[in-house]
């Protein structure tokens, strides 16, 4: 466990060291200047507008700097070569990896709180709350996605490409299903049934964030704990799944 | 950081000259192109509802948020205002409804209908708004009652068309309910009144007297003289109608 605890606090000091607040701080800042043009520009639902629209902009700010700073601290450890240098100290590669991951899901824990916080000013905090607990889910997901994409391709591009279109399907399948269930459903052709069931396939494989963080709660107030409750169980399940695939990754990894 | 640097001099005077002359030709090059078009696109029809879901990627509130804030900048173009007028209105309608669709609570879309797109001078276009307000007022009747009474007024003193007023009018008495203010049921009593329909007028407010809905003092008040002054001007029409 301390050897878990040590990786965990390395990575939370390689945050602070490469100024990654810093950066969360900027994209704060964009973000009340997007609320002040928004003040200008609307005519009535001023307040909603605002917290909708802010509230997309960190949420996908938090995905984009999360995911890269998860891939470019990995990419570069395996560039200067401090990976082999942990390995062949005596400690388990599920300790590494473990340890690792908790120094991540950290910086992701802070970044959701202080997106979290910026939003207090006009909604009600319980809202505010399980928006900011559904975030954290949601990146708690994008870094152990990160994390094994960029065990997979350890190069950044590729890494970030592939988080970047398991986040696009994830939060689309919802709609595609429906897109799916309309006129394709009807044809009987192998082309149509063959992307029918791969969509259904998709579906069932991906976590369903259509489902997480949603402005809605913000604007119209309609987030309960039972919402968060089913976020939670599938964020377990899907960590769990992207943990056991990584470590099944590093294991076999000839390092 | 900054000190670990050498200095400019050890730049070779090649690669300065190469800096210069590719910023150069990047200026000549913006010269050289065409200026930003400046015609004005006209508003195409808007996509399926299916693909606007499936581009806001599981939060249609925000995606109903931007398209309004697009449509409402619509008559900025390329710097210049453009009349409402010159919008194409059946186009503008179906984005609302779909801006609707996408997030039903909110009133944004009505309220640029009733206040912003039916203040052109067309009464074709101006019509077409304040239908697509009265049809969409029957989806949720509690919330959006306003837009279809700002219509009604707007369909009376604009338009000129009584009863197109009074079909809006009796649309929010026959939806109403506790949370809807007495003069938003009130509307239709005028409207009969200016349309000459005295004894429909007396009916309505009858009706509204005998309900027992009412229990403020001067509301009761208020519509029995009214109702007295309605059956005087009606008995007056009588004496000088010819036989």
């Amino acid at each position: 466990m301390r050897q878990i605890f040590t990786l965990a606090a390395l990575v939370t000091t390689e945050a602070l060291r490469t100024r990654f607040f810093a950066v969360i701080l900027v994209l704060l800042l964009i973000g009340f200047g997007l609320t002040l043009f928004l003040e200008q520009v609307t005519l009535i639902e001023t307040v909603a507008y605002q917290s909708s629209l802010l509230a997309a902009f960190l949420r996908l700010s938090a995905v984009y700097v999360v995911s890269l700073f998860v891939i470019a601290s990995m990419v570069h450890e395996f560039h200067d070569h401090s990976i082999y240098l942990w390995l062949s100290l005596p400690m388990q590669r599920s300790h590494y990896f473990l340890g690792k991951f908790s120094g991540f899901a950290i910086v992701a824990c802070m970044t959701a709180i202080l997106f979290g916080a910026a939003l207090l000013g006009e909604i009600p905090y319980q809202q505010v709350g399980l928006w900011t607990l559904s975030l954290f889910c949601e990146l708690l997901i994008i870094t152990a996605l990160s994390l094994l994409c960029v065990l997979t391709f350890p190069q950044t591009v590729q890494a970030f490409s592939v988080v970047l279109g398991f986040y696009i399907l994830a939060r689309s399948i919802s709609a595609m299903q429906l897109m799916a269930q309309g006129p394709l459903s009807a044809s009987q052709s192998y082309v149509d049934q063959l992307i029918n069931l791969l969509i259904k396939l998709l579906a069932m494989l991906l976590p369903n964030l259509e489902r997480f963080t949603q402005s809605e709660w913000l604007v119209y107030h309609t987030g309960y704990l039972d919402n968060v409750l089913e976020i939670v169980v599938q964020t377990i399940i899907y960590v769990m799944l992207l943990i056991g695939m990584s470590l099944f990754d590093l294991y076999r990894k000839n390092l | 950081m900054i000190s670990l640097q050498r200095s400019y001099r050890d730049v070779p005077k090649k690669v300065i000259g190469l800096l210069i002359l590719a910023l150069g030709l990047q200026i000549i090059m913006h010269y050289q192109l065409p200026k930003p078009r400046t015609e004005i696109q006209a508003l195409t029809p808007p996509p399926k509802q299916a693909l606007l879901r499936l581009v806001s990627l599981g939060d249609r509130v925000v995606s109903a948020k931007i398209l309004m804030l697009w449509l409402q900048a619509y008559d900025n173009q390329a710097g210049q205002f453009i009349s409402y007028d010159k919008l194409n209105y059946t186009a503008l309608q179906q984005w609302l409804e779909q801006i609707l669709q996408l997030d039903p609570k909110s009133q944004y879309p009505l309220l640029a209908a009733s206040h912003l797109y039916s203040t052109v001078q067309d009464p074709d276009k101006q019509r077409k708004m304040l239908e697509f307000v009265y049809e969409q007022f029957f989806i949720d009747p509690q919330r959006r009652w306003p837009w279809l009474a700002h219509a009604t007024v707007l369909a009376k003193h604009q338009l000129k068309d009584l009863p197109l007023a009074l079909k809006y009018a009796q649309a929010i008495a026959a939806h109403a309910n506790s949370s809807m203010p007495r003069w938003a049921q009130e509307m239709q009593i005028f409207i009969l009144e200016e349309m000459g329909e005295l004894e429909r007028a007396r009916l309505v407010i009858g009706g509204m007297l005998k309900s027992g809905q009412l229990t403020d003092p001067n509301e009761i008040k208020f519509l029995n003289d009214k109702l007295l002054a309605l059956e005087k001007k009606s008995a007056k029409r009588k004496i000088h109608q010819p036989n």
